[in-house]
């Protein structure tokens, strides 16, 4: 089966000036990163705040532009497509945003909001648009006959709904959801989980699911991929990842997690590691050694390579050598 | 839970209920009408508006007509309340037309430097990178000259006439406006909902005007009504000069100037418009500082 | 006032007066903090968390806030009676309190190591370089590597976890701590640098005996560190135990409902359907007498709107404020 989307070699590298002069730093965002996206497949996105989630995620859908590197959806370049044939793309391809405030527009009402990709998009004429607009409004849970407010107006999850109801309402194919339910408290963030997954089966939807939050990329993911400082380091299935994670920093990752029994707290490995260090000038080698309790001397030299430990487990350290 | 929710209608809050309707305009208006010194700004100007249009119903006398035996009669001493001045025209008719091409020299000014304002500082906030750069030099050259000097230079340029000095006041204020519009779309483009509404295929036109505009009207508004007033100060001043209204024009910096020879003999020839003149300003300005208090706290001194 | 108690706070009521109506923020609140333990005080937001904890310090905005009736008793003085005087004394000193954004409490321009001698100048008598050895001394214990190096530093070079431990220094400079108030301390926080940051509180509250007023919407972080924990919804105590009754018997509709919200709870190993509450957090404006968690609940009928339930015990120390509770208990199952 072809990929739905294939991520290759793709960089986003962004120059900033550093604290100190006027000299041009590179901030190496998303450095070097390829995967593939089945259809159907929900892809979750793991990482710490800083590793290039967020950039990833835009640039796959070419919010931002690249670097470097192709991304093939469908067998096309994005980056190559003219303006045009863009806009005609950004029908099957939506974006779900982290912030339920900043995201959508104060000045619009909900009508206006979720109608507006099917007024660009020239999907009826304005009757048969209205119609759409209450359709999806009743997918995802907004009475439509509050169509005619306004977004602060709603709580939180109220706006998320809107957020989803707007990227839905092209039908689209694959969706990059951005931290999603990050912004929501856990029992509003639980009902959107929900209605995430009732609509991917509904529209046969394919997710690119990225999160902080362990727990929710590990429930809703089918994969899972780990990001270190703008690269992936480890990718496998989810329940491969889960249980037979290799990389110590997904191993870190996992002993990080808040526990949900309070009576294996004696049980819990202590982790004593630093902070992450800046992405403008990561550590050379493995830019995890100096975090990694089994860092060797190779790993502070070169970068190891992304090699299959399992059928379809991939994992970025010497360790595995 | 299902996607269709229940309607509920009593007065418990339940999943379709919403936070109770508030617009940020009645919210505002709101903070507006708690303010003093707001208020105050308003009713000044309304009455100056009201006077304006309806100048033709208030003024006892016709502005321009002379009266050669009654000239320079003092106030409150015969049929003209306001007194006459050193023609003999009617004080208070000359006083209430002159409100009226205050308002339109402020609406005018402020159009033209609105309408570009917005264009260009969206324009250079929105692109960016060069476009930006250069326009901003521009910037900058226009306003290293003292404000009124660039304004005189306007009008002599187009010649000495009420419009002109309309225009070039509405030109030197272009500047301002964009660095405002600048500065704000700057901080709007930032916000997530223009990348959402990009990634839906929307165009760069539709999202400066009709998603990040719409935000930054606050602050322009601030600008606009703080720049009514001065564009009233410097067409008083420009008129004063003889590079704005000619006469007979009622125009207020004009009287002032056409009799300050008679400030000792007659001082309300000249002392009524000045006071009509700061009246207007002080309306604008106080309206202003109030919006720029509740629309924009971060502007605040 | 009971020898083990540091804190006992009775039948609080806040409201704030708003435009739009009274809000009423927290009310009949009551709980107590012994010495030495960490009380969880755990909700969704906007359920009264923060105004709990701002009550206790006389942090609450007057106007629009409102402390209606109650009492705050810390070491046997009633804190809303002490004149504002004696509670700024109070305040950094045996009640210091940190906070979900670091940066904002830390000032910009003056190094780190300063501002922390100038909390040990401020209380003890001594030397500035002696003040800077002890500010030296406290960075080591948060556990911040070369200390005499980051003493150096300015706020804003530090990293977010980094500050929260500046923060949590700060609150050890005192000579007597007593009560340490953390709002969300590691919300803001990658689980990396949260999970490191829980360990040095629970390390540090028994090396300096205090107790710990924990405030999250994070069960996993009750979990964590949590002794005791007090379940909040609309304003409103609705659970109160010890961090395994909680876990284990959860008992209120409410705190079950959240604890199967969560993903990572077992049962849903196999990506099943999440048991969500249904419906949104209320508007504290149109809140009746009734229970705030009624229009949610799956064994709510007309007397949960008439009226708020007395407490139930449901073993030593356990207790929900719920009108169900018995048939709560029947359908529950023993574990969930
Ligand atoms: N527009 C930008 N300019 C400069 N640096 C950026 C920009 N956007 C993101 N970055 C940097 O790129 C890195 C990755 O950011 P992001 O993708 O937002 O991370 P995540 O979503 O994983 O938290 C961060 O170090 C961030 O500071
Ligand atoms: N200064 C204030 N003015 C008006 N309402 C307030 C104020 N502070 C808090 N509130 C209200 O009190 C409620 C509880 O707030 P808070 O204690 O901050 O919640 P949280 O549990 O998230 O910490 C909220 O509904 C909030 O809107
Ligand atoms: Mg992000
Ligand atoms: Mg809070």
């Amino acid at each position: 089966m072809k990929p739905l989307m294939e991520v290759k070699n793709l960089k986003k590298y962004y120059q900033i000036s550093s604290r100190e002069g006027n000299k041009k730093q590179t901030l190496k965002a998303v450095d070097d990163v390829s995967f593939n996206i089945m259809k159907g497949e929900i892809l979750g996105v793991v990482g710490e705040s800083g590793c290039g989630k967020s950039t990833l995620g835009k640039t796959v859908l070419r919010l931002h532009e690249k670097t470097e590197g192709e991304v093939l959806y469908g067998g096309r370049d994005l980056f190559s497509l003219h303006h045009k044939e863009m806009t005609e793309l950004r029908k099957s391809i939506q974006m779900v945003f982290q912030d339920p405030f900043s995201s959508l527009n104060p000045r619009k009402k909900v009508s206006s909001l979720i109608g507006q990709p099917l007024r660009i998009h020239n999907a009826g004429s304005p009757g048969e648009i209205n119609g759409m607009i209450e359709d999806i409004m009743n997918e995802v849970g907004i009475n439509p006959m509050y169509k005619n407010r306004f977004p602060h107006q709603f709580s939180g999850g109220q706006r998320q709904r809107i957020g989803i109801a707007r990227a839905l309402a092209l039908n689209p194919e694959f969706v990059v959801c951005d931290e999603a339910v990050s912004a929501l408290d856990v029992s509003v963030q639980a009902q959107i989980l929900n209605l995430l997954q009732d609509l991917r089966e509904k529209h046969d939807l394919t997710y690119m699911f990225i999160a902080h939050d362990l727990a929710v990329v590990e429930y809703i993911s089918t994969r899972i991929v780990v990001m270190y400082l703008g690269k992936i380091i480890e990718v496998a299935e989810k329940d491969e990842l889960v249980n037979n994670h290799t990389h110590p920093y997904t191993k870190a990752l996992f002993n990080a997690f808040p526990l949900t029994d309070p009576h294996k707290r004696a049980e819990k490995k202590k982790i004593v590691m630093g902070d992450v260090p800046s992405p403008v000038n990561p550590p050379a080698g493995c830019h995890f050694h100096p975090r990694c309790p089994y860092a060797k001397a190779v790993c502070k030299e070169q970068y190891p390579p992304l090699k299959e430990v399992a059928p379809g487990h991939m994992s970025a350290c010497w360790l595995n050598e | 839970m299902n996607s269709t929710e229940t309607l509920s209608n009593n007065s418990v809050n339940d999943t379709g209920d919403l936070i109770p309707d508030e617009s940020p305009f009645a919210e505002h208006w709101h903070q507006l009408k708690r303010s003093k010194t707001a208020m105050a700004g308003l009713i000044i100007i309304l009455f100056f508006v009201l006077v304006a249009i309806f100048a033709p119903v208030l003024a006892p006398h016709d502005p321009v007509i002379q009266n050669m035996e009654m000239r320079k009669t003092a106030p409150f001493a015969s049929e003209y309340i306001l007194g006459t001045d050193d023609l003999g025209r009617d004080m208070l008719s000359r006083l209430i037309y002159g409100a009226r091409i205050s308002m339109v020299i402020g609406v005018i000014a402020v159009g033209i430097a609105l309408f570009f304002g917005i264009f260009i500082g969206l324009i250079s906030a929105y692109y960016g990178g060069w476009v930006d750069k250069v326009i901003m030099r521009l910037v900058d050259i226009m306003l290293a000259f003292p404000y009124i000097l660039l304004t005189i230079v306007i009008v002599a340029v187009l010649g000495p006439s009420l419009t002109n000095a309309m225009v070039a006041i509405g030109i030197s204020q272009i500047p301002r406006y964009i660095r405002i519009v600048r500065a704000s779309v700057l901080a709007e483009k930032e916000n997530d909902y223009v990348l959402a509404e990009r990634a839906l295929g929307a165009s760069d036109m539709e999202l400066m005007f009709r998603s990040i505009l719409p935000n930054c009207l606050a602050p322009i508004s601030v600008q606009a009504t703080l720049g009514f007033g001065s564009a009233i100060l410097e067409s008083a001043g420009l008129s004063f000069l003889g590079l704005g209204a000619q006469p007979p024009t009622p125009e207020w910096g004009l009287m002032i100037a056409s009799s300050k020879e008679f400030v000792t003999s007659a001082w309300w020839i000249v002392t009524l418009p000045g006071i009509a003149t700061l009246l207007a300003v002080l309306g604008f300005n106080l309206l202003g500082d109030g919006l720029r208090d509740i629309l924009d706290p971060r502007m605040k001194d | 006032m009971d020898e083990k108690k540091l804190l006992s706070i009775e039948n609080i009521n806040v409201h704030f007066n708003t435009r739009r109506g009274v809000v009423k923020a927290v009310r009949d609140l009551s709980l107590h903090i012994n010495k030495g333990e960490t009380l969880a005080l755990v909700g969704e937001s906007g359920c009264g968390k923060s105004v709990t904890a701002h009550t206790i310090n006389q942090l609450i905005p007057m106007p629009p806030g409102v402390i209606e009736s109650g009492s705050v008793m810390f070491r046997d003085r009633d804190l809303l009676k002490l004149p504002l005087k004696e509670i700024q004394k109070l305040r950094g000193t045996q009640i210091s309190m940190i906070f979900q954004e670091p940066m904002t409490s830390l000032n910009p321009v003056f190094k780190i190591g300063e501002q922390l001698a100038d909390v040990f100048l401020a209380h003890q008598k001594m030397t500035k370089k002696e003040a800077h050895a002890k500010a030296v001394e406290l960075l080591d214990l948060v556990k911040i590597p070369s200390p005499e190096k980051r003493a150096m530093d300015y706020p804003h070079q530090l990293s977010g976890g980094m500050r929260q431990r500046v923060m949590i220094a700060m609150a050890l400079a005192s000579p007597e701590p007593g009560l340490m108030i953390a709002d969300e301390p590691t919300t803001a926080l990658d689980v990396t640098i949260q999970a490191q940051i829980l360990d040095l509180l629970t390390d540090l509250k028994d090396k300096v005996d205090m107790s710990i007023l924990l405030i999250t919407h994070d069960m996993g972080v009750v979990a964590e560190t949590a002794d005791r924990v007090v379940v909040m919804y609309a304003g409103r105590k609705v659970e109160e135990g010890t961090v395994f009754q909680i876990f284990d018997n959860p008992s209120h509709p409410y705190t079950l409902g959240l604890l199967n919200s969560l993903p990572s709870n077992e049962k849903y190993s196999d990506s099943s359907r999440l048991e969500a509450i249904p419906g949104n957090v209320p508007d504290l404006l149109s809140l009746g007498e009734g229970c705030p968690f009624a229009n949610r609940c799956n064994y709510a009928d007309d007397s949960c709107e008439k009226s708020f339930p007395h407490s139930t015990c449901i073993e030593e120390e356990h207790n929900i404020w719920c009108h169900k509770a018995d048939d709560v208990k029947k359908t529950k199952g023993p574990k969930s």
